[in-house]
């Protein structure tokens, strides 16, 4: 199929590092900036959850259906209002996934306080805010970690299809490599999403070392 | 307990699809661009866009550098979708150069015009665009659909012409990309009495599945290099369902002031077919980037 | 023209009622590309998951595995498929594959490995060799998480296997995509909407599946996930 076409061209390679690191900081914008989005929405909704428990199922059933979109049906539906070829038109439905993903974390890891404990801070005389922020919310870091984990690599993987509208970042290494017959930029576009995805990984564990250094090994 | 989950999905997405026939106020086409961006004079950004195919971004490119080589600023959007998709954003402004195919474009706005000739095509297109959008001058150049086989089946069914597959059709499988058949399908009928057996999209493929027999016939550009590669063969076409494709910037005139259009012109006074196809072995082949291939051009011509 | 009226002239279209872009043709290509990428995953990940799971071997390669194939675009992987193997199953039955097996390895080896312990020694001491313990044993224990695995990784794969459309494949993303393509916005949503009710519909069987699968005197028990908690990772096009 590649015509003879070899399937690693590494002088393109070395002819191309900025332009692959330009575009990998693209993606990491695209990708990251969603899951940050999504966190900070995750953590308030995930507390009205549990202050009314009767919130979250049909929360959680919106989000699942959600989740089943295909994104390049979202990003269709959005060209309208975003615009073609723009980073928010991509950034949008991402949003929606990451929340997908972090809203159940979120829950569990509130929930995840025992009762005693959390009646035991209210018996020091914590009110709510200060139970809160001192015993919940770090409770639930592991959790909410774990959930960044799962949404950030996602949000990485998926953020490539935006290049079929014109905006995926290293997705459009796939794009011109197949228009092209031309497999290097698709791998090189396949092990930079990876890398990217790993580093993030790696940086997430990192710090759940540090904000919950008892946590190491539960909540995977 | 282990169906609730479930069965609240299905209750909520009936919900939320009922909510979205409701909230819909009748909006029209959501594929219709509404953006408000760049109503713009002279000064202001030239947003210059192309379709998804390779030699449309090479052809954007030049464009691109042209432009700048005069002093016009400049953004690219290159590679986002098909002309149905395009066309829309470059009437809403959100665009403002896109390198077309006088002929596709003409085909696009009026599937029955007859005109076929490049100036019996300029003529109608200039009276069919809508007020905001014009053409400039159309160059030499010319990339022509066409139907193409591979010699193999030339030579079993003996068709040297399109008009030749008449009695063939019904069993042969016809690829193109995804719009061919809505643009295509009623035009082989009519002219041709064509009617295939199956039409199927074979995209950016379409060359790779005529070698591989997923398809006998192909919708495939004249100057894709794969013709020569996988030694194809472009049926003639006597009746002119292709017609005349050269190759012309589209451009909203309100976003483009007089530099930018002697830019343009002066890019199409100079690009010719067998410019063109060289250009393109450079990009397909050789898998030089579009815009060094064109940087390369303008400086040849004197244009940078 | 509304949603409804999209909706309408989508399912209306004679084009999608009968032939090769009929609605019905489209969704037995869609199921069956997942179909086939889930078995193909299935006979991979479950060995590998019953054998990890049962010595306690290995879970360090579950996790770098998972971790990896999470991280692949599913678009690059399809790409690079066609230009290697040509337009066909092949090429769309690699990726999918990559996407379907982590969750159904983790779920093997979780299900296997999370058997009560002195359940196992019971087996053992009743004279059970190690195959008999894992298979008669373990496995039926393992059965309802196993099969959590299966469903998240076939939504995953219905909601992926749109991609298979780009590089000229059939299934439903051929809706998504062409519609994209001609901007024919009801063939668009029309397209998205059916793989949603598509991937509802899995969903659904699996709950069944799972309810079927486990021990009456278990139902009450949390063995399925909670009711949030969606597919664990995704990529859909």
């Amino acid at each position: 199929m590649l015509d003879g076409e070899p399937l690693v061209r590494w002088h393109w390679l070395g002819d191309h590092l900025g332009y692959l690191a330009g575009l990998t900081g693209d993606h990491a914008v695209i990708a990251l900036v969603p899951v940050l989005i999504g966190l900070l929405l995750a953590v308030p909704l995930g507390l009205a959850c549990t202050r009314w428990p009767r919130l979250y199922q049909p929360l959680a059933a919106v989000f699942n259906v959600v989740y089943a979109l295909p994104s390049l049906a979202v990003f269709v539906v959005l060209i309208p209002y975003t615009g073609l070829a723009t980073r928010e038109t991509v950034m949008v439905p991402l949003t929606f996934y990451a929340l997908a993903v972090l809203l159940p974390t979120t829950v569990d890891g509130l929930r995840a306080v025992p009762e005693p404990v959390r009646q035991a801070a209210t018996a020091m005389g914590y009110g709510p805010w200060h139970r809160l922020a001192a015993v919940e919310l770090p409770a639930a870091v592991p959790y909410l970690i774990a959930g960044l984990r799962v949404a950030a690599v996602s949000s990485i993987s998926l953020a490539a299809v935006g290049a079929l509208i014109g905006r995926g970042g290293l997705g459009y290494l796939f794009v011109d490599g197949f228009q092209r017959t031309f497999p290097t930029p698709i791998l090189a576009g396949i092990v930079l999403v990876a890398l990217l995805a790993l580093v993030c990984d790696l940086l997430l564990v990192a710090a759940r070392r540090l904000l919950a250094p008892w946590a190491t090994g539960v909540a995977r | 307990m282990t169906t609730r989950p479930v069965r609240t999905a299905v209750a909520v997405a009936v919900l939320m699809l009922g909510a979205a026939a409701c909230s819909s106020s009748g909006g029209g086409d959501p594929l219709a661009a509404k953006s408000p961006a760049a109503q713009g004079g002279s000064g202001k950004t030239v947003v210059v866009g192309s379709a998804n195919f390779p030699e449309n971004v090479l052809l954007a490119s030049i464009y691109s550098q042209a432009l700048q080589a005069k002093g016009v600023k400049v953004e690219e959007k290159f590679n986002i979708g098909s002309r149905e998709v395009l066309y829309g954003q470059l009437q809403s402004g959100a665009l403002t150069v896109l390198p077309e195919y006088n002929g596709a474009l003409l085909g696009y706005l009026d599937a029955k015009s007859t005109a076929t000739g490049k100036d019996a095509v300029n003529t109608e297109l200039a009276a069919t665009l809508p007020a905001g959008l014009g053409i400039l001058n159309s160059a030499a150049a010319e990339d022509k659909d066409s139907l193409t086989v591979t010699q193999e089946t030339a030579d079993r069914l003996g068709v040297k012409s399109i008009a030749d597959l008449v009695g063939k059709a019904q069993d042969l499988v016809i690829g193109g990309p995804p719009e061919f058949k809505s643009r295509r399908e009623q035009q082989f009928k009519d002219a041709y009495g064509l009617t295939f057996k199956e039409w199927k999209p074979t995209a950016d493929t379409t060359a790779n599945a005529l070698k591989d027999g997923t398809v006998q016939v192909g919708n495939v550009f004249t100057t894709d290099p794969k013709i020569v590669q996988l030694k194809l063969v472009s049926l003639n076409d006597p009746k002119n369902l292709f017609s005349s494709q050269n190759v012309t910037p589209l451009v909203n005139k309100a976003g483009l002031d007089a530099t930018g259009t002697a830019a343009l012109n002066a890019v199409s006074a100079k690009l010719d077919t067998a410019g063109l196809t060289a250009l393109m072995k450079r990009v397909a082949v050789d898998k030089e980037d579009p815009s060094a291939v064109a940087k390369d051009w303008l400086k040849t011509n004197g244009l940078n | 023209m509304n949603w409804f009226g999209w909706l309408h002239d989508f399912f209306a279209d004679p084009a999608h009622r009968s032939g090769p872009d009929s609605i019905l043709d489209r969704v037995l290509e869609h199921l069956a590309f997942s179909a086939e990428a889930l078995v193909l995953a299935a006979l991979l990940a479950v060995p590998l998951g019953l054998l990890i799971g049962y010595t306690g071997r290995g879970l360090f390669l579950v996790t770098a595995l998972t971790g990896i194939a999470r991280a692949l675009p599913t678009l690059g992987l399809v790409t690079l498929a066609v230009l290697l193997a040509g337009v066909g199953d092949t090429a769309v039955l690699l990726p999918l594959t990559a996407l379907a097996a982590p969750p159904l390895l983790v779920a093997t080896a979780e299900g296997i490995r999370g058997t009560d312990p002195d359940v196992r020694d019971a087996a053992r001491g009743i004279g059970l060799t190690h195959p008999q313990t894992l298979f008669q044993v373990c496995l039926p224990a393992a059965l309802p998480t196993l099969l959590a695995g299966a469903r998240t990784a076939a939504v995953q794969v219905i909601a992926t296997a749109t991609v298979a459309a780009y590089v000229g494949l059939g299934g439903l993303g051929r809706y998504v995509i062409d519609g994209l393509a001609t901007r024919d916005f009801p063939t668009t949503v029309g397209g998205a909407l059916l793989v949603v009710l598509l991937a509802v519909a899995v969903q659904l069987l699996f709950a069944l599946l799972i309810r079927y699968a486990t021990p009456r005197g278990a139902r009450t028990a949390h063995v399925d996930e909670p009711a949030g908690s969606p597919a664990l990772s995704k990529e859909s096009i």
